[in-house]
Parts: C-alpha cells; structure tokens; sequence
C-alpha cells in the first residue's frame, strides 16, 4: 500500500485500513487529535474529571474492539464520537445525571438573550443616535499571538467554565479544537440553527468577560 | 440605503455570529457592512469577536496522563495481534 502523500492529510479509507493492519502510529495520530474533545464531550454528560476520563478510555476500547466493523458510511469521526457520546450517556444514567444533552441543548437555546447589556446602547426612540453605542467598546491591547499571558488565559477558561453545558461544548468543539459547523452539528445531533444560537451565546459571553477583564469601554458622546 | 433599513448597533451585536459565520442573507450582509463603515464603535466590536475566537484557538489542549496513553497502546496491539 502506498503511504499517502506528505501534503494530503489520510482519508478515512486509508486510516481505517492502517488500523485493521495495527499500524500503531495511525493509532495513536487518532488518539492524540480527539482524546481532547472527546474529553469534552464527556465532560458535558458526566459529574466529574475521573469519571469523564474513565469514559474516554472506554471510547478508545470500544472503537478497537469495533474497527472492524465499521463500514465508513459515515466519517471516522463521527463515528468515534457517536460512541463516545453513547457510552458518556449511559454512564451519566447510571450515575444518575441523566439530562441528556439534547435536552441541556434545546434549553440553551430557549429565552431571549441579549449579546450586550441594552443599557449599552440609546433606546430605539432616541432623537439622535437610536439604538447606537452609548457606552461603546475600545479596542483592546492584545500582544502578538503566543505572547498571552497566563492570566488572560485563566479569563477565557474561567469564563468557558461558567458557561452551561451546551453552550460550553459547542465554543469549545469549534473555537478551541477547530472543528467545522457540520462536524459539530453531526457529532451533537444538533440543527445548524441551534448550534449558531449556542456559539453566539457563548462567544458575547465570553467576549464580554475579557471586555471587563481588559477595562475597555468609553463614553460615545 | 434608506434610514429605516439601516442597521443598527444593538442589532448588529446580536447577529454577529451569522455574520461570521457567513450564513448571513447577502442582503442583511451589505446592511452589516454599511454599518460598519460608518460606526468605529461597531468595528471595535467586530474586531473584539475576531480577537476572542483567535485567543480560544490559541489554548492549548487537555493534558491526556502517559500511563492512560500507554495502556491504549497495549490494548490496540492486544487486539492487532490477536487477529
């Protein structure tokens, strides 16, 4: 079998063939680019660290002893976290925390939410400048990229941890680990409307704990 | 543009996100856009999302411990030689 190129990343095929042959660096290439989310999947359905990480093993066990029998009618991805998302719901059932995430999801999305407080802005009757930044937003300093500061990144983390779980599943899956909406969507089983609805809420969370963090309003006017 | 179709900040903030992730109606886009040649205010806070979403993409990821690592290896060349 060839290797596949330097510059084109493996399919599904040739990846699932290369584990059916115990290619062992295919394995662990798989193991090192989603035990981060699947950690996070697991973490939205269970109670706690140990647990989650008890549920991730298991995935990975799972998806050996299944490799055989998976037949790439969807993507190798999606599939992992089909089980992982199977085995974190059972395990949360009998942990009993059994809201299930579609649940957490739908409630997410429910309620009117506004991105900025509304006192933020003139109200919609203002003779001059209705509905525009009354206390508006400056720019923020940030240094180059790599060059955050561990206390900026404790505000980020901070502030994902004190999203509800949906919300912070979905920031994490797409702005942390990088994946696209439909691979989000897929995974979640959510519509891509509300996989938006909860990535926006999310993001003027977050958005807005750095702007306290930075200090960064001023007067309009 | 007519005054009434013009966007207006307390919208803009709460339909950034379709805006970003270009799922925006091409119509609603040119109105974002129009706003945002005119408003400083709003590109700031256009330019605040962009700097959020860059600093999430720079954390790093969960540690995974070497010994759970170890024991998948294991388990993966349990099942490998055993076929």
């Amino acid at each position: 079998m060839n290797a596949p190129s330097a510059s084109a990343p493996p399919s599904d095929r040739e990846l699932a063939d290369a584990l059916r042959r115990g290619d062992e660096q295919a394995f662990l290439a798989l193991v090192d680019a989603y035990n981060p989310s699947l950690l996070h999947v697991a973490m939205s359905y269970v109670s706690s660290r140990a647990i989650a990480d008890e549920v991730v093993q298991e995935t990975w066990l799972g998806v050996i002893r299944g490799l055989d029998r998976f037949e790439g009618r969807s993507s190798l991805k999606t599939w992992i976290f089909k089980i992982a998302t199977n085995r974190a719901r059972s395990r949360a059932v009998r942990e009993r925390r059994c809201v299930p995430f579609s649940a957490l999801a739908s409630e997410e999305v429910e309620g009117s939410h506004h991105a900025v407080d509304p006192d933020r802005f003139f109200p919609a009757d203002h003779d001059r400048f209705p509905g525009h930044w009354a206390l508006g937003p400056s720019l923020w300093e940030t240094p180059e990229e790599g060059a955050l500061s561990s206390e900026t990144r404790e505000v980020i983390r901070a502030a994902i941890e004190q999203l509800p779980p949906a919300q912070r599943l979905v920031i994490t899956l797409r702005d942390i680990e990088g994946w696209a909406a439909p691979e989000v969507c897929d995974a979640l089983e959510l519509t891509d409307g509300n996989q938006r609805i909860l990535l926006h809420r999310a993001r003027t969370r977050v958005r807005a704990a750095l702007e306290r963090y930075f200090d960064a309003v001023e007067l309009t006017v | 543009m007519s005054t009434e179709d013009e966007m207006r900040c307390r919208d803009l903030v709460e339909v950034i996100t379709d805006y970003l992730e270009r799922t925006m109606p091409a119509h609603d886009r040119r109105r974002f856009d129009a706003h945002l040649r005119e408003c400083p205010y709003c590109r700031a806070y256009v330019e605040q999302m962009r700097q959020t979403i860059d600093i999430l993409g720079s954390l790093g990821p969960e540690s995974f411990s070497p010994e759970a690592r170890r024991e998948l290896v294991r388990a993966f060349r349990g099942w490998a030689d055993s076929r």
